[in-house]
């Protein structure tokens, strides 16, 4: 018979290994979020059950995987669009989203107005932004 | 009286007594570790950090390291949870954030991102994010520790 702490601290040790796993999918989707991923090889890839890791990602981090991969392709892609480098669709395909239907509605609903309008206002709020990309031509701010 | 010894004097809005120049460097960050050789082999065999103190022993050891030619500026390894006013949720509850990868960070910087990122990727580490440009204005990556935490790397440019 184990003893009763034992059996407690083995099933705090799969907690913290359980947890960990879902860390490398969280990772996994930050480090490879502009690359077609489903939410099946994101499990097979840590050994679980799509379903399972569904329901234990949207436990321990609050959003489903595919939720949060969503969020960080809408965030990145916003950035582009604050850049001023990249147009919608541009931007669209650069985080890895085919449907223009959905990045608009997503992108909405997370950034609270559809991209085209988001890139005329953070434009129109800060001017061109001159970065490295930025055509050379750009007019000059003085 | 309101001038420190350097005899600087800000010139700020405030018509108080002005701060002058005080002589404070950041000399120590803390970073948890919940394998203290695994963390240590990290830091010192990964970014060949030196080792500057190593306290205590099993899973109670407090490791000082940094980066050489740098001795004002070290990473302390330590046991999270040691301050026993922790509660036993308390300690739990940190134990789980950091496998998830949600409590400690800290930002590093180097003049060749590129060569670091590519070593620390060919050493096996958990690679979070290759290097990218950030529309804030810096170029960075980013890896986990073996304790789950985010070590971003930044471009010095």
């Amino acid at each position: 018979m184990c003893h009763p702490s034992w059996a407690r601290a083995r099933a705090e040790a799969q907690r913290l290994s359980d947890l960990a796993r879902l860390r490398r999918v969280r990772d996994r989707i930050d480090r490879e979020y502009a690359r077609p991923l489903d939410v099946v090889a994101l499990a097979r890839g840590v050994g679980m059950a799509a379903g399972q890791l569904g329901r234990e990602f949207r436990l321990a981090y609050g959003d489903s995987p595919y939720g949060y991969l969503t969020a960080r392709r809408i965030e990145r892609a916003a950035a582009f669009l604050r850049c001023g480098a990249l147009g919608v669709a541009e931007a669209r395909l650069a985080v890895g989203c085919p449907s223009p239907a959905a990045f608009d509605a997503r992108f909405t609903e997370l950034v609270g107005m559809p991209p085209a309008e988001y890139r005329r206002r953070v434009r129109r709020a800060v001017g061109p932004v001159r970065i490295r990309e930025a055509p050379a031509t750009e007019p000059q701010l003085a | 009286m309101s001038r420190w010894p350097s005899g600087i004097e800000k010139h700020g809005r405030s018509a108080g007594p002005s701060i002058g120049a005080m002589d404070i460097t950041i000399h120590t960050s803390v970073l948890p570790h919940d394998d203290p050789d695994a963390s240590l082999a990290f830091y010192r065999d990964v970014l060949g950090f030196e080792v500057r103190g190593d306290v205590g022993q099993g899973r109670m050891r407090w490791i000082t390291v940094g980066p050489a030619g740098q001795p004002g500026t070290s990473i302390l390894l330590a046991p999270p949870a040691a301050d026993p006013g922790i509660t036993e949720n308390e300690r739990r509850t940190i134990a789980e954030m950091m496998a998830k990868g949600t409590y400690g960070w800290i930002l590093l910087a180097s003049r060749d991102l590129d060569g670091t990122f590519g070593k620390v990727q060919g050493s096996g580490a958990e690679v979070v994010q290759e290097p990218t440009e950030q529309p804030y204005g810096i170029r960075d990556c980013a890896f986990r520790d073996p304790a789950g935490n985010l070590i971003r790397i930044q471009e010095v440019r």
